[in-house]
């Protein structure tokens, strides 16, 4: 079949672009080289809904993120993506930092945010009580958030599914030929793709696969991030999300909680080779932990569950890449996405339909799109009377296998089953919490290789952390 | 809602004592709630014996010492739900469960808590470097080994010398796996002198003290993991660090008493055990709830668990029956070269004290004191102290004085 639109990159950029697509009548392809969508920096990053005070006024990025605040808190709605509008503060300590605030405050008007205010050391700690005593002056930014970064990549791409989107996980494009009804791409695997128009959606890979269809004009610098993440038990310890004043090299290192409950300390900003060098280093971790201290000092760092790395696809120009091929007809890159990418993946979608219509793809709106799915918690929102009821239909919600987050068997289950499914246990994790917590599935692991093994009809050798040869036995007995 | 006398949440060890000390008291309202399919809590992945050496005079497996107790309860009225999540607790003593049959909702006349613990995992252990497949604790590849017939990996190194580890060692061992070294960064190993022996020196596995894992390598299933030594405060020497290829690491680096329900039921926890503030029956600072086995602090032996589920379940049973009295507190402190004391009070100082403790580091010929105020309640002499191996001390009943003061318990070297 020739597709009208091939998306490479199942993050979350192409999962929303492929959502957003799919409000019309097109056939769409999504191309993940991943075993599960959601692997890459669209995972692991801060989380955070950015006001838009820090991009530099008349950049994509000042633009896509003014108008993306309140597109992103509408699809988090429609999506059933736990967020929340939490607001941030940015901390100034002593006077050249206050100097920033201002410049931030100036910046934030003139790119048309809604509610800025300067407050004091002591208006600021009065919202914020473990604060810092040292920071003098902060900017209020209301209109901040908090999201799940990896569940709306999930939900994105689920929802595109579920209005009719295509979805080939463990598809490592290789080869990209146009032709005369657009392109062939072919996978590692040699698999093969047809579709009319192209979109580079590859993230810190979007410059491999820029080249590879011969249109080779920037290149990505992979930088990376390191985080911590603390217990629920702490997550409550602040309600804003807390920045320090930023750097040239990024928004700096922040204190939040997370839509999920947990405390996330981070990130680092770090050149790297490699897209896959997402190693966590001690200086790294020291790092995070001193600046995070220095705003909020009361941090019980003994409460950390894990850490970890995420690589952003940043570039030496700073800006979002959101354009055309000048070379190669029918193909548009989303490329360079990084902070504020997550706030601007609505808006930028939004942008990218646009640029195809003008490229020539024809939009007719479906008569009947699906703006919602089911939320996967239903089940842990009902009353007891009604989870009763439910566990009478099914008794899998009633056997719980993830004792920390009291995840059930028929949650996991779900996971697996719907769209996009669960294919491993990082897959699993990230759709159900299970193994998220505070034991980091050590007591739920055995359980749900059990449920993934008999689900897919795999052996125990063939069930992965998260695809490729990441197996998680290496031999049985008797 | 539904009512009982006396609930049990778990089913291991601890909770199979405790409910079987309390019905034998008199109460025959006892129920236990365990979250998983069978009772026995960890034994029945404990394959390898040891167990019962000092509570039934004969050496058990895992699964045979959980047998003997599941069997003891099988002849009474206590009702036992297996597959049954509890979910939440209340000060007042109301239990939400979970299980295939629906939620279930029941006002305990006393709880007795018996959740046991968890591992550390890698996460909070703060490992830096990748995160492939291949990272287990020490618990969860026991499991899958002995329960599912799995082998995680064939070329290990694990890190932590606690006493699963040290098991695991030889289990992996007797199954095939090349176990490459144990690494243990304290200058002392925290298992038990006979599992020392018994799992390393007889598989001749090197174990090197004072180093750990600084980085793990591999991007998709574990590479290799770099060791380093490390200095008296727990930091990596530069210029020590040395590569080892293996596909597994397994972590045993300490167990936290699982205690999301006791929190919820807002009893306060002692910061250095992980569990409850008990007095000498157990008793947390909620009335009525008691606690007992590695849910209150992490034990060695099984038979010390059994022994302090017995006491908890005597004690309930005196509480719903009206026998207990309130009567005012000691508390205990921990002296020189002493890491805790249970119970962290005493209330009735009329009986007998069993008092447990773990030394700060190991030491030899000490004498281990007990003092309230400036008077030695009791002198006890030890060739060799270890903070792996639990030291229990009793008072003699009567040797207690009013108004005295704390009782410290301490190291004189």
């Amino acid at each position: 079949m020739n597709y009208d639109v091939i998306v490479v990159g199942a993050g979350v950029i192409g999962g929303m672009l492929a959502r957003e697509l799919s409000r019309y009548q097109l056939s769409l392809c999504l191309l993940e080289k991943e075993n599960d969508v959601a692997r890459g920096a669209s995972a692991a990053n801060s989380g955070i809904i950015h006001g838009g005070y820090d991009p530099e006024s008349g950049t994509l990025k000042a633009q896509l993120n003014t108008c993306g605040v309140s597109l992103l808190y509408r699809a988090a709605k429609e999506l059933k993506v736990p967020h929340r509008n939490n607001g941030s503060m940015v901390c100034a300590f002593g006077a050249e930092e206050e100097e920033q605030i201002r410049i931030l405050y100036d910046r934030g008007v003139e790119n048309g945010i809604w509610g800025l205010r300067i407050l004091t050391g002591a208006e600021v700690r009065a919202m914020e009580p473990s604060l810092s005593e040292n920071v003098t002056l902060a900017l209020w930014v209301p209109t901040a958030g908090i999201i799940s970064p990896y569940e709306l990549n999930l939900a994105a791409v689920g929802n595109a599914m579920d209005n009719g989107a295509h979805l080939k996980c463990n598809f490592r494009v290789s080869k990209i030929e146009p032709n005369k009804e657009g392109f062939l791409v072919t996978s590692a695997d040699g698999e093969t793709v047809q579709g009319r128009f192209l979109v580079n959606c590859a993230g810190a890979f979007s410059d491999e696969i820029a080249s590879l269809a011969g249109d080779d004009f920037f290149r990505i610098c992979p930088r990376a991030g390191e985080y911590l993440l603390l217990d629920q038990e702490v997550g409550a310890m602040v309600s804003h999300t807390i920045f320090r004043v930023p750097t040239k090299a990024g928004k700096g290192i922040l204190v939040t909680p997370t839509a999920d409950g947990n405390l996330l300390l981070g990130p680092t900003a770090d050149q790297v080779k490699s897209p896959f060098d997402t190693q966590t280093t001690a200086q790294g971790l020291e790092k995070v932990k001193k600046e995070a201290l220095s705003m909020v000092p009361s941090i019980p760092l003994s409460k950390v569950i894990t850490s970890f790395t995420g690589v952003r696809a940043s570039t030496s120009s700073g800006d979002f890449i959101i354009q055309s091929s000048a070379r190669v007809e029918g193909l548009l890159h989303l490329a360079a996405i990084d902070s504020p990418g997550l706030t601007c993946c609505v808006s930028i979608a939004r942008r990218a339909v646009r640029e195809l219509e003008q490229m020539g793809l024809c939009l007719d709106k479906k008569e009947k799109w699906i703006a919602t799915r089911e939320d996967p918690r239903a089940f842990q929102d009902l009353s007891i009377q009604e989870k009763n009821a439910w566990i009478q239909r099914d008794p899998s919600y009633g056997r719980i296998v993830c004792r920390c987050e009291k995840i059930s068997e028929g949650e996991i289950l779900n996971a697996i089953r719907q769209n996009p499914p669960a294919r491993d246990l990082d897959g699993v994790k990230r759709r159900t919490r299970s193994g998220m917590g505070r034991c980091q599935g050590g007591f739920c692991a055995p359980h749900v290789m059990r449920l993934l093994g008999a689900e897919l009809e795999i052996p125990q050798e063939e069930v992965t952390k998260s695809g490729g040869g990441s197996v998680m036995i290496k031999g049985r007995i008797g | 809602m539904k009512e009982h006398k006396i609930v049990v949440i778990g089913g291991g060890p601890a909770g199979m004592a405790a409910a079987l000390a309390a019905y034998e008291a008199g109460v025959k309202d006892v129920v236990i709630l365990d979250r998983e399919e069978r009772l026995g809590g960890i034994l029945p992945q404990c394959i390898h014996n040891g167990f019962g050496l000092h509570k039934l005079g004969q050496e058990l497996t895992g699964p045979e010492y959980a047998e003997y107790y599941a069997e003891k309860i099988r002849k009474t009225d206590i009702k036992v739900y297996t597959g049954t999540m509890v979910t939440s607790l209340t000060e007042d003593r109301v239990i939400t469960a979970s299980n295939e049959k629906g939620i279930l909702q029941i006002r305990a006349g006393a709880v007795i808590l018996a959740m046991g613990c968890r591992e550390r995992s890698r996460g909070a252990l703060g490992l830096c470097g990748t995160r492939p497949a291949g990272i287990y604790t020490a618990g969860t590849a026991q499991k899958l080994l002995n329960c599912h017939g799995l082998l995680v990996g064939k070329r290990v190194v694990i890190l932590g010398s606690g006493d699963i580890g040290l098991i695991m060692a030889r289990r992996m061992t007797l199954q095939g796996a090349k176990v490459e070294a144990v690494c243990e960064v304290m200058p002392y190993s925290g298992g038990l002198q006979r599992n020392l022996v018994q799992c390393l020196e007889d598989f001749d596995i090197p174990l090197y003290l004072s180093t750990t894992v600084v980085k793990i390598e591999g991007r998709e299933r574990l590479e290799g993991v770099v060791l380093a030594e490390v200095d008296e405060n727990r930091r990596p020497i530069s210029g020590t660090e040395r590569s080892i290829s293996c596909d597994t690491l397994l972590i045993s680096c300490g167990l936290i008493p699982e205690n999301e329900l006791a929190r919820m039921a807002n009893i306060t926890l002692d910061p250095v055990t992980g569990g409850a503030l008990v007095d000498e029956m157990r008793q947390t600072d909620a009335e009525g709830i008691f606690a007992c086995g590695n849910v209150l602090h992490v034990h060695d032996l099984v038979d010390f668990v059994s022994d302090e589920g017995e006491v908890a379940g005597l004690a309930a049973a005196e509480y719903v029956l009206g026998e207990a009295q309130s009567k005012v507190a000691v508390p205990t402190v921990s002296g020189n070269g002493v890491r805790y004391v249970l119970p962290q009070r005493i209330c009735d100082q009329e009986r007998e004290i069993p008092l447990y403790f773990r030394v700060s580091q190991p030491r030899r010929n000490v004498n281990l004191i007990i003092k309230q105020g400036d008077s030695v309640l009791k002198k006890v002499k030890r060739i060799k102290v270890s903070p792996g191996e639990m030291e229990k001390v009793v008072l003699p009943a009567g040797c207690l004085r009013k108004g005295k003061g704390e009782i410290k318990v301490e190291v004189e070297v």
